[in-house]
């Protein structure tokens, strides 16, 4: 089910505005890529790109090439939609849907373009999708009661739930613990460590040791000032390129001396 | 920081902690805020208590005769006040729900468009275009609903009792003919619906807009085509706000005097078909039409079928609140 990302010479435009700047790397199969770089460089952005969510945005445009095992996202004829059940999609703030119930939560894109489901398959989704999120044995007394009435960790792990329910091969994580305590952000990141067996997860984060703690290989992005393009620096194992970056700009801002 | 000191002697930035200036300002404006409440509260029970006062004589008259007394009364002659209450709140409700029922889902529409669909010109325009038919008076709805709507719709009128007459709301006459005039209920529920349709869409509209990115942006990541999330994000947040602008609508409807009076062919009946003339009447027109010539006990039946009116769109408020509170545990505002 998981499947590989290539990304060939990327440009990224809000209206005239060049917001990325000629990104060219590749995502591994059943592996965790970070995303990380200073506030700003164009790392949400990009990430939206792996799954033309930034079309939602009126003006916002790419050049170059996104390649899902070898298909090519933005060919003509690709329906945006259809991307993005293969490319499903964690945000920054949880955002399950306050009128749904947790379990109606979880089956919400699942009954999506007109898909039935039976209630039996239905209830087995819901808990194999929330014992999937690690939320299983602290809801699944309350399924009927609203997503909004839990914790922010929890809402998070709803909306993991809530993504991994439609079956996408990869996950798209924009810092999804930065609005989250320390504990639920634990939680998040041991998850993150189970879905890689099954889904490639990409995860951007301003938390440099949450990347070296989950991630197998890091991509770091910087801008030269504001106004200018973002760029990919350099992308290597994470283990590489928290012991020794090639590049000057990587050291610096992992070391912490800017950003 | 291990001594203990007085609050006032605290600072953040140099300032006490007991901001006396803050205090004063926060009660002026308490004070302000609850005297502008209190005042629709004196004006409702205001006007509350004119209509019950006034209403007395024909309220509690009891001699059978009394409305003989009522000049105004004449063509319904030996129907008391109570009866033609009934056929006129009937007409009342029936004409406004009609209305209202042709223009929510258009409202709803119009807002969506414009709120989702249309590009930016487009839709900055439209707007425009929604709130100016707001601005137009009544009474040119009316003459305008009398004199080109009307004559244009009586035989779409025809074809409708032609083919559904079967259904009740469009029942022909016996003779299997419409008003030929088309100066029925459903050409004033049409009127009145093109009248409340600016409310509703600019009310709804400015709920959808404020549908929380969020939830938006949650449905699309899913793969939610467009109508899909506007069904899973847009409608559940404005649901109550869709409520409260039919409301609001309804609310016009109720009371809309001018243009009633001057597209429908009244009568007093209980008949459910919208297409024949002579058949309803609403409270507010007939009000209208029989005040100039009303004498004291006249004018008292009036403003007891003004209290009926005032107690009706009173109901329907409360009930628009009740639909809005339901499953509140769920709406969107937590
Ligand atoms: N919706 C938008 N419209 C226009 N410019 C945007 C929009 N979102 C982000 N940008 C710009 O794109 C650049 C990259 O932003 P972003 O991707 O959010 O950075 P990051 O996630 O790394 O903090 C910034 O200069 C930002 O101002
Ligand atoms: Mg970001």
């Amino acid at each position: 089910m998981t499947k590989r990302i290539d990304v060939n010479n990327l440009n990224v435009y809000y209206s005239n505005f060049l917001a990325v700047e000629d990104v060219s790397l590749a995502i591994e199969p059943k592996s965790v890529t970070a995303f990380i770089g200073p506030s700003g460089c164009g790392k949400s952005t990009f990430l939206r790109t792996l799954n033309r969510m930034h079309e939602v945005i009126p003006g916002a445009r790419v050049e170059g090439e996104v390649l899902m095992d070898g298909v090519n996202l933005y060919e003509a004829g690709v329906d945006p939609v259809a991307v993005r059940r293969h490319v499903g999609m964690v945000f920054q703030r949880p955002n399950p849907f306050p009128t749904m119930s947790i379990a109606e939560n979880v089956l919400a894109g699942v009954k999506l373009n007109n898909k039935r489901i039976s209630r039996a398959d239905a209830d087995d989704l819901v808990e194999s999708s929330l014992r999937g999120a690690n939320l299983w044995e602290e809801v699944k007394d309350r399924l009927d009661k609203p997503g909004s009435s839990l914790s922010g960790g929890q809402q998070q792990r709803l909306c993991i739930a809530r993504a991994i329910a439609i079956k996408p091969d990869i996950l798209l994580m924009d810092e999804p613990c930065s609005a989250l305590d320390p504990i639920s952000t634990l939680a998040i990141e041991d998850l993150m460590q189970e879905l890689k067996d099954e889904y490639t997860i990409v995860i951007v984060t301003h938390n440099m040791q949450q990347a070296a703690r989950v991630s197998d290989r890091t991509a770091f992005f910087n801008i030269a000032g504001t106004g200018k393009p973002g760029k990919l620096i350099e992308m290597n194992d994470t283990a590489t390129m928290f012991s020794t970056p090639s590049e000057k700009a990587t050291e610096d801002y992992i070391s912490g001396r800017f950003g | 920081m291990s001594t203990t000191r007085a609050a006032s002697e605290v600072t953040a930035e140099g300032t006490p902690l007991t901001a006396h200036t803050e205090r004063a300002a926060n009660k002026i404006f308490f004070g302000l805020s609850a005297a502008s409440a209190s005042l629709i509260l004196v004006v409702l029970a205001a006007v509350a208590t004119f209509l019950l006062l006034e209403a007395w004589p024909a309220l509690t008259d009891s001699s059978g005769d009394y409305l003989d007394k009522v000049a105004w009364i004449s063509p319904e002659k030996g129907q008391s006040l109570i009866e033609i209450a009934g056929y006129l709140i009937f007409g009342t409700v029936l004409i406004s729900t009609v209305a209202l029922l042709i223009a929510t889902p258009l409202s709803i529409g119009i807002a969506l468009f414009i709120s989702h669909y249309a590009p930016r010109r487009l839709a900055t325009g439209l707007a425009y275009m929604v709130d100016l038919l707001a601005a137009i008076p009544s009474v040119v709805y009316g003459l305008w609903g009398g004199m080109v709507l009307v004559p244009f719709l009586q035989p779409f009128y025809q074809w409708l009792a032609d083919w559904f007459g079967w259904f009740p709301l469009f029942a022909p006459a016996e003779d299997g003919t419409v008003s030929a005039t088309g100066r029925v209920a459903l050409s004033a529920s049409i009127v009145l619906a093109i009248m409340v349709i600016p409310i509703i869409t600019a009310v709804t509209r400015e709920v959808f807009l404020q549908t929380p990115k969020l939830h938006e942006e949650a449905a699309l990541a899913m793969g939610a085509t467009r109508w899909e999330m506007v069904r899973m994000a847009v409608f559940p947040f404005g649901r109550s706000g869709i409520v409260g602008a039919t409301m609001l609508g309804l609310g016009r409807a109720l009371g809309e005097t001018m243009a009633v009076y001057m597209i429908l062919s009244v009568g007093l009946s209980y008949s459910w078909s919208l297409l024949n003339a002579s058949s309803h009447n609403t409270i507010a027109s007939y009000i209208a039409a029989q005040f100039p010539e009303a004498n004291t006990q006249g004018v008292s039946a009036l403003i007891a079928l003004g209290l009926a009116l005032f107690v009706i769109t009173l109901l329907v408020n409360m009930l628009a609140r009740w639909i809005v509170s339901r499953r509140s545990e769920f709406s969107g505002a937590n």
